[in-house]
C-alpha cells in the first residue's frame, strides 16, 4: 500500500456538538498533492460530510485559508508532503467564529470592507463619452502590490490585534484602503481618512508585523498600515498650522 | 436528520489565550520590542535624575553616583541597556516599512532608508563617547 499521513481535522457541528473535536483520518501521501486534495480525498472516499470551502484550486479566490499546523494557509498552495511524515493537524482560521467543521463566518471582514470603500471615489464623474481615467505605469506601480489581494483573511488569523479586539478593521481591510487611496484616479482619501484614522482603524495596530509574513500574495498590509499612519501624522499637523481651511 | 435552520447559530467562538505571546517567536518578539519602552523611559529618568543632582551641586552628584554605583542598578541599566539597543535595531529596520520613498518611477531600497538611520546613531555614539571618555 502506497504510503500514508495521517491528517487531523477539526469537527464541529452546530447541531449537535458544544465544542470543536478533532478527528484524524489516514489519507495517501502523493507528491503532487496540497492539504486541499487531502480534505478532498477525506470528503470523497471517507466522510462526506466533512465541510470546508474552496474554488480555484489555484491561489487566486481566496476561499481556502485554514490553520496548517497552527500557520494560516491557503490550502491548495500547501503541500502534503511538507508535512510529512505527519500527522498535519488542520483547524478552521483562527480569530473568527466556526460555522461547522472548517468553515468560519467572515461576515465581519465583509462589513469592514465595504466601511473604508475600496472604490474609486470621484469628486463628480465624468461623462462616459470623455473617455477612461487613465494612468501611467508609474501611477500603476504605487498601489500594485495593495491590489494583488485576494481577501483570503490569512492576514486576520495572524493577527493578534483582531484576535483580542475584533473591532479593530485589520491588515486586509486597510491595505485595500491605501490601495484606493495611492490610486491617481481616485479623489476620496477625505472620505476614507475619517474612518480610518480612528482607533479601530490604522491607529489600533501596534505593527507585530504578522500579516505582512503569512500573506500569499505579498501584500505588506502591515506596510501600508505604516505608510497610512505616517499620512494622517502629516494631515493632523497640517491641520494645526492651517486650522481653516485645511481638510 | 439535519434540518435547515433559517437563522443559523452565531458558530463556535475561541477565545484568545491570555499567553498567546509565549507560543510564537514573531509574538514573543514583538511583545518584547514593546516592553523596551519601559526601559527607553527608564533611561530618560535616569537622564532627568543625573541633570537634578547637576543642580543640586556636588554633594547631590556624589549621592547621585553611589546610587548608581549599586549592583542592583548596575545589572538594572546593563538589562535596559540591551532593551534599548533591541529597540533601536527594531525601530530602524520598521522605518522602511513605513517611509515608502519613491525615486525615478521606483521604490528606494529598504537599505537606503535604515542605513542612513544606522550611520547617524554611530556617528551620534562616538562623538558622544569622545565627549564623556576623553577626559
Ligand atoms: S492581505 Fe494578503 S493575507 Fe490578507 S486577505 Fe489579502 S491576500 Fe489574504
Ligand atoms: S481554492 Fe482558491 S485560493 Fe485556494
Amino acid at each position: 500500500m502506497a504510503e500514508q499521513i495521517a491528517v487531523e481535522v477539526t469537527r464541529f457541528s452546530p447541531e449537535r456538538d458544544k465544542t470543536p473535536s478533532i478527528q484524524s483520518f489516514d489519507v495517501p501521501l502523493r507528491k503532487e498533492w496540497v492539504v486541499l486534495d487531502a480534505l478532498n480525498y477525506i470528503k470523497d472516499k471517507v466522510d462526506g460530510s466533512l465541510s470546508f470551502r474552496w474554488s480555484c484550486r489555484m491561489g487566486v479566490c481566496g476561499s481556502c485559508g485554514m490553520m496548517v499546523n497552527g500557520e494560516p494557509k491557503l490550502t491548495c498552495a500547501t503541500f502534503l508532503t511538507d508535512y510529512a511524515p505527519g500527522p498535519v493537524r488542520i483547524e478552521p482560521l483562527k480569530n473568527f467564529p466556526v460555522m461547522r467543521d472548517l468553515i468560519v463566518e467572515i461576515n465581519d471582514f465583509l462589513g469592514k470592507l465595504s466601511k473604508v470603500k475600496p472604490w474609486i471615489i470621484r469628486q463628480k464623474e465624468k461623462p462616459v463619452t470623455e473617455g477612461e481615467y487613465l494612468q501611467t505605469p508609474e501611477q500603476l506601480d504605487t498601489y500594485k502590490q495593495f491590489s494583488m489581494c485576494i481577501n483570503c483573511l490569512l492576514c486576520y488569523a495572524a493577527c493578534p490585534v483582531y484576535g483580542l479586539d475584533p473591532m479593530f478593521s485589520g491588515p486586509a481591510a486597510l491595505a485595500l484602503a491605501q490601495r484606493y487611496n495611492m490610486d491617481s484616479r481616485d479623489e476620496g482619501k477625505e472620505e476614507r481618512m475619517d474612518i480610518l484614522s480612528q482607533h479601530d482603524g490604522i491607529w489600533g495596530c501596534t505593527f507585530v508585523g504578522e500579516c505582512t509574513q503569512v500573506c500569499p500574495k505579498h501584500v505588506d498590509p502591515a506596510g501600508a498600515i505604516q505608510q497610512y499612519k505616517l499620512t494622517a501624522t502629516q494631515e493632523w499637523f497640517k491641520s494645526f498650522i492651517m486650522p481653516k481651511g485645511a481638510k | 436528520m439535519a434540518t435547515y435552520t433559517e437563522y443559523p447559530p452565531k458558530g463556535y467562538r475561541v477565545r484568545m489565550s491570555t499567553y498567546w505571546w509565549l507560543g510564537k517567536w514573531p509574538y514573543l518578539k514583538f511583545t518584547l520590542r514593546e516592553i523596551s519602552s519601559v526601559f527607553v523611559a527608564w533611561f530618560v529618568i535616569e537622564t532627568l535624575l543625573q541633570i537634578n543632582a547637576l543642580i543640586g551641586g556636588p554633594a547631590a552628584y556624589t549621592e547621585f553616583q553611589d546610587f548608581f554605583r549599586n549592583p542592583l542598578v548596575i545589572a538594572l541599566n546593563v538589562i535596559s541597556l540591551f532593551f534599548v539597543v533591541f529597540h533601536t535595531f527594531t525601530w530602524f529596520n520598521l522605518a522602511p516599512k513605513a517611509m515608502a520613498v519613491r525615486m525615478g518611477g521606483k521604490r528606494v531600497p529598504n537599505i537606503l532608508i535604515s542605513g542612513p538611520n544606522y550611520a547617524a546613531w554611530v556617528v551620534v555614539s562616538a562623538v558622544l563617547a569622545w565627549l564623556l571618555l576623553r577626559g
